[in-house]
């Protein structure tokens, strides 16, 4: 009861500060002077037509590394709290699964090489338009779920997957080392020329960048679902 | 409707009120899986605000091209909630993976996903 009564007042609080904070909100009608700088400086600076992604690997490369590493952090964790299960419980639930009906075979078979073109053209547009290699891999790993989802019985080879993003993370580091002797500092992605602003290979060393994060997001969110799915 | 509600304002009471109903979600009930759902809410309700907050009256995705033109920045929402965004969905997605990993261990351990069950660590 007096549970129930905390847990009455907690919310009632909480909705009264939620309450008060939209209520006083009101629409901006010109940009942060910090926003403003990002959209008026990043084409010329470093020649991305995305914003959005210029500031997600120029301007806050680090902070990107950083959440990869909790990627990486994440994936391992998941490794040692469902990698040591008992095998013959694991055995039994395997024997249990029925395979997927014809549609969902066939539909994930259709589906499969569709969604995954899709997600690499999301990760290489990045600097172009919407898209990035965060949202492209995580196209790229529900293209994995849907393939463990029609077959259950379908390994994903864990060992290959792992050292893909070991490799594309060490590379992530690498280019950003390059950027430390080249150019302007750690992860700075100028030490390729920018080119030609709105053209697929410009924007320096973005597209690079884009594409290793889409190879390890996609690779490490694929690893975590293919634990859940023994 | 009236139209002069602005966008952002319709967003930003959308986020909270998801953000409520995750907090309810979250305490009321027993079974893990409801309260792991409860805290995806929550997350979602707060990027919702997040991105609304980052909204300017008239203004469009900050993409340079025909759309946007030579007025950049004047006409561009503010690029940094977005890309705070996009991080945090990824770190909710995997705070989410480790909590399912560890109700899936708890279930294991004691056959139950009821959270009154697991008292060791109750003071």
């Amino acid at each position: 009861m007096i549970y129930r009564v905390g847990v009455l007042v907690t919310i009632t609080l909480i909705a009264l500060i939620f309450g008060r904070l939209a209520g006083s909100y009101t629409e901006r009608s010109a940009l942060r002077p910090l926003a403003e700088h990002y959209v008026s400086q990043a084409p010329f600076e470093l020649g991305v037509s995305n914003i959005v992604t210029g500031i997600l690997i120029a301007y806050r490369g680090f902070d990107t590394l950083g959440e990869v590493a909790v990627l990486f952090m994440v994936a391992a964790t998941i490794g040692l709290l469902l990698g040591n299960d008992d095998g013959g419980a694991r055995e039994a639930g395997m024997n249990r699964r029925r395979p997927a009906g014809e549609i969902v075979m066939t539909g994930s078979q259709v589906l499969l090489p569709v969604i995954l073109t899709f997600g690499a053209y999301v990760i290489v547009n990045g600097h172009l338009s919407a898209g990035g290699g965060f949202q492209g891999g995580a196209i790229v790993a529900s293209g994995a779920m849907l393939l463990l989802l029609a077959d259950p019985a379908a390994q994903l080879n864990a060992a290959a997957l792992s050292m893909i993003e070991s490799v594309a993370g060490l590379l992530y580091v690498a280019i950003g080392i390059l950027g430390l002797i080249m150019a302007g500092g750690f992860l700075d992605p100028r030490f390729l020329p920018p080119g030609e602003a709105g053209a697929f290979i410009s924007a320096g060393a973005i597209p690079l960048v884009s594409a290793l994060l889409g190879i390890k997001v996609g690779a490490e969110l694929s690893v975590i679902i293919n634990r859940f799915s023994r | 409707m009236s139209p002069n509600i602005p966008v952002s304002s319709i967003l930003l009471v959308t986020g909270f009120g998801l953000a409520l109903i995750g907090l309810c979600g979250i305490l009321m009930h027993c079974h893990l899986l409801r309260i792991i759902i409860g805290f995806s809410l929550f997350g979602t309700g707060l990027h919702i605000v997040l991105v609304a907050s980052g909204y300017v009256t008239g203004g469009t995705a900050p993409i340079i091209d025909g759309a946007l033109g030579p007025t950049v920045s004047e006409r561009a929402i503010d690029p940094i909630p977005s890309a705070l965004v996009v991080t945090a969905i990824v770190i909710g997605f995997a705070v989410t993976a480790v909590m399912l990993a560890y109700a899936i261990r708890l279930h294991s351990a004691r056959k139950t996903f009821d959270i009154g069950v697991f008292t060791e660590s109750k003071w």
